[in-house]
């Protein structure tokens, strides 16, 4: 009981400290992602999962817009793009290697500006 | 991001069972089909959406569930003119029954509480098979029924629902809504039913539904403030509800508390204050905090010819929760406190029960999405009961996508109760029965705790089958009670036996559902159900009485195009066979009284049509178990009231035969 009361206020601290300098833990970006389906969307998120420091990731599959949340003291907008460009997916700034689009499930085969 | 926010936003009004998976549900809820079920959500929930309600006579929440094959609806009886629900076999003490999240049929209310909710007030309904979630409580055992009102910002500015059946009840349903500023908006709920003639068709001198009037009125407010993150609630609520059966010739000013002709009243008077608060915070739409809080009086006086029985339940329950994120979303938790506070005021004859309860708890959930195939709630829960004790709950729910259109889930958990033996099973005061409780060392009524455990796991699968869609399912639920308040009917006729589980009492249920669209805009609906519910009573294992073994359901839906200004016709066709039941024993009971030990199998049809002349006016007209089957002998010893073999408790048919309706609904947009 006691022990639980005690977890609960350093959430609730925590949440504070977290507040003070939200500026760079929770930036929130969006950018552009090329795919096509919900398969696209499951990949795009995981690749952007894998990177410590992004603690929300959801991509739209009709706008193609990845609402990204990330704490910028452990990362930055470019390594989640490499990432996402890792598994596939053209970003703005990091395509993906002819290798990596290729061996894409047919379905998700985008057309690539 | 908006958007988001205010999904997040909306996620939050609902301090959902699952809190962390509402984002989901409330993105499904715009296919606006009557019945939906996610194969990407943790719990094996059923959502049902207004829609749905409009298929059935539908007058309230116990009337609800006619089209659905998770619950079973049980008849009304001739005394309470109320409809039980059963899930997995157990009736609704062992399910957890919440308004918005807050716990609502509970304690003193448990016997009606469901017929206290006008269905024209109901948004939706979410149905959850098995152990609960942790956040609402740990008395849940074989699952959660969470209804959510319809929410004044979403509100329209009038509405109107009359209705009138055979039976001679009549309903009415007002709605108005107003935005008093851009942030806040108010809805107001009026409801009246009456049953306003005597009916004895089965021509045992008994009513066979029981005249009845209720007032039902709901204000509440709602204040939203997208910007700021901020969302509040204020309901105000009072009920009023008067019953009056038994022989035809009773009058309440003369005959009560006489033998001169069998009667009974039930009236209830209840009043609710609850308020809401939830928050999310900015730039961070995956973290919020919610604040809950609901007090309640619910006054029955009742008595059932000579047996009297008053309950007063006074009640004061809080909740507080914060949802966040580990790293990223997810890893999502929720964490918070409990309290709740209830003093009973119950007078059985010349007992008094009288009691206070208090209990505060904590909770733990977390839950973790791979945003793919693969999803996991556990849940942990430590609360103190002056009567229950200290003591953990755990929950688990797990959920796996094999291949494509499909979802294996897993649940088990745990949940403990004090068992109100009285207010659960007051039917049985409309009989000769005496109620011996054989057990004095328990901290409740002399009983102890009902603790159970309860496993699931269910399968669904949607294919395409001559081109059109199709889906099936598959679950099995067992909960093994390790103590129950047993209320055993198979000793004698005369007596009702309540004493601590003596062995085993254990509910094995399994559920075969298919469901395909016979063509464009006309569906089928169907499910077979298998229940194994036994216990050890003192007199042996028997299967629960009133409880069938085997049951079919089926529902047919049928459409046509929304035509010019949104002129539509729609059929509704319920089919359900029931089973052959265990019935209670009378074997010692002389010829005439006698039962025999299992009732024969039947079934029930319902169907309504409904005729949308715009989007604002439609007309509906049905019938409910035309077939007209009916219970063989309703009432034990009516023929001698006062006599030792009276019970009008044993109701496992229709009583009253068929029953036609007619309604209307009108609303201004």
């Amino acid at each position: 009981m006691k022990n639980l009361s005690i977890v609960l206020l350093f959430f609730l601290v925590g949440f504070v400290t977290q507040a003070q300098e939200k500026k760079n833990k929770n930036a929130k970006y969006v950018t552009e992602v090329n795919g096509n389906c919900e398969q696209c969307q499951k990949r795009i998120q995981k690749a952007a999962y894998t990177v410590p420091g992004v603690k929300s990731a959801s991509w739209d599959v009709a706008t193609h817009q990845l609402n990204l949340i990330i704490n910028e003291e452990k990362t930055t907008p470019l390594a989640v793009k490499k990432a996402i460009a890792k598994v596939g997916h053209d970003t703005d700034d990091v395509k993906a290697t002819a290798e990596d689009y290729e061996s894409l499930h047919h379905c998700c085969l985008y057309e690539r500006n | 991001m908006n958007k988001k926010a205010i999904l997040l936003i909306a996620v939050f009004l609902s301090i959902p069972m699952f809190s962390q998976e509402n984002l989901k549900e409330v993105k499904i809820t715009k296919k606006q089909k009557g019945i939906q079920k996610s194969y990407t959500v943790t719990g094996n929930t059923t959502i049902i959406t207004s829609k749905e309600l409009l298929k059935a006579a539908c007058c309230n929440l116990a009337e609800s569930f006619e089209t659905n094959p998770s619950i079973d609806v049980n008849f009304t009886d001739a005394l309470t003119g109320t409809k039980q629900i059963k899930m997995l076999g157990l009736t609704s003490p062992y399910l957890m029954i919440t308004e918005e999240n807050v716990p609502s049929v509970r304690g003193a209310s448990q016997a009606y509480g469901l017929s206290f909710t006008p269905g024209t007030w109901v948004e939706s309904i979410q149905i959850t098979k098995g152990a609960g979630s942790v956040v609402n409580g740990y008395e849940s055992i074989s699952g959660q029924i969470n209804t959510e009102l319809i929410k004044p910002i979403n509100d329209i500015p009038f509405f109107l629902n009359a209705y009138g059946s055979t039976d001679s009840r009549f309903e009415l349903n007002t709605h108005f809504n107003t935005k008093l500023s851009d942030k806040w908006s108010s809805s107001l709920f009026l409801h009246g039913n009456a049953r306003v003639s005597k009916m004895d068709k089965n021509k045992d001198g008994f009513l066979d539904n029981p005249l009845a009037k209720q007032i039902n009125v709901l204000n509440r407010y709602q204040y939203y403030d997208e910007e700021k993150g901020l969302v509040s609630f204020i309901n105000f609520r009072y009920m009023n509800d008067k019953k009056q059966t038994g022989q035809l010739d009773f009058n309440p000013n003369k005959d009560k508390g006489t033998t001169n002709f069998w009667g009974s009243e039930i009236n209830t008077e209840r009043l609710d204050i609850s308020t809401k608060t939830g928050y999310v915070f900015k730039d961070m739409p995956y973290q919020s905090i919610g604040f809950q809080n609901a007090f309640n009086i619910h006054d029955q006086n009742s008595y059932f010819g000579l047996n009297q029985y008053n309950i007063k339940q006074s009640s004061y329950y809080s909740n507080l929760i914060f949802n966040s994120i580990i790293s990223n979303t997810m890893n999502k938790f929720a964490t918070g406190l409990n309290f709740t506070y209830d003093k009973y005021q119950e007078f059985v004859n010349i007992n008094d029960y009288s009691r206070a309860d208090t209990s505060i708890g904590a909770f733990f959930e977390y839950t973790y999405d791979n945003a793919d195939n693969f999803s996991l709630i556990l849940g942990s829960r430590i609360d103190n009961h002056n009567r229950l004790g200290t003591f953990v709950t755990p929950r688990l729910h797990a959920r796996y996508n094999p291949w494509d259109k499909a979802v294996l889930r897993f649940s088990a958990g745990r949940g403990k109760r004090s068992a109100d033996i009285f207010a659960e099973n007051q039917q049985l005061f409309a009989s000769s029965r005496t109620f011996d409780i054989l057990d004095s060392n328990g901290k409740i009524y002399g009983l102890n705790p009902e603790i159970a455990w309860n496993y699931g796991i269910s399968f669904a699968q949607k294919f395409s089958l001559f081109g059109k869609s199709a889906d099936v399912g598959f679950d099995f639920y067992r909960t093994d009670f390790q103590n129950q308040a047993v209320v055993d009917l198979m000793q004698s006729p005369q007596q009702v036996l309540i004493y601590n589980l003596k062995g085993k009492s254990i509910a094995n249920t399994m559920q075969f559902e298919f469901n395909y669209e016979l063509a464009q805009h006309f569906n089928l609906r169907s499910a077979y159900k298998f229940y194994d519910v036994n216990t050890d009573y003192l007199s042996g294992k028997y299967q629960n009485p009133l409880q069938a073994k085997h049951r079919f359901f089926g529902n047919l839906e049928y459409a046509t195009h929304i035509g010019e200004k949104g002129k539509q016709w729609k059929f509704d066709y319920t089919f359900n066979w029931i089973g052959q039941q265990q019935l209670p024993n009378t074997m010692s009971n002389p010829v005439n009284d006698r039962l025999p030990e299992f009732s024969k199998s039947y079934s029930v049809m319902n169907a309504q049509i409904t005729r949308t002349f715009s989007s604002t006016f439609e007309m509906y007209v049905g019938g409910e178990n035309i077939a007209n089957y009916k219970q063989d002998k309703a009432i034990l010893g009516s023929e001698n009231p006062f006599g030792p073999n009276f019970d009008a408790s044993i109701v496992y048919a229709p009583v009253f035969g068929q029953m036609y309706y007619a309604g209307l609904r009108f609303k201004i947009k």
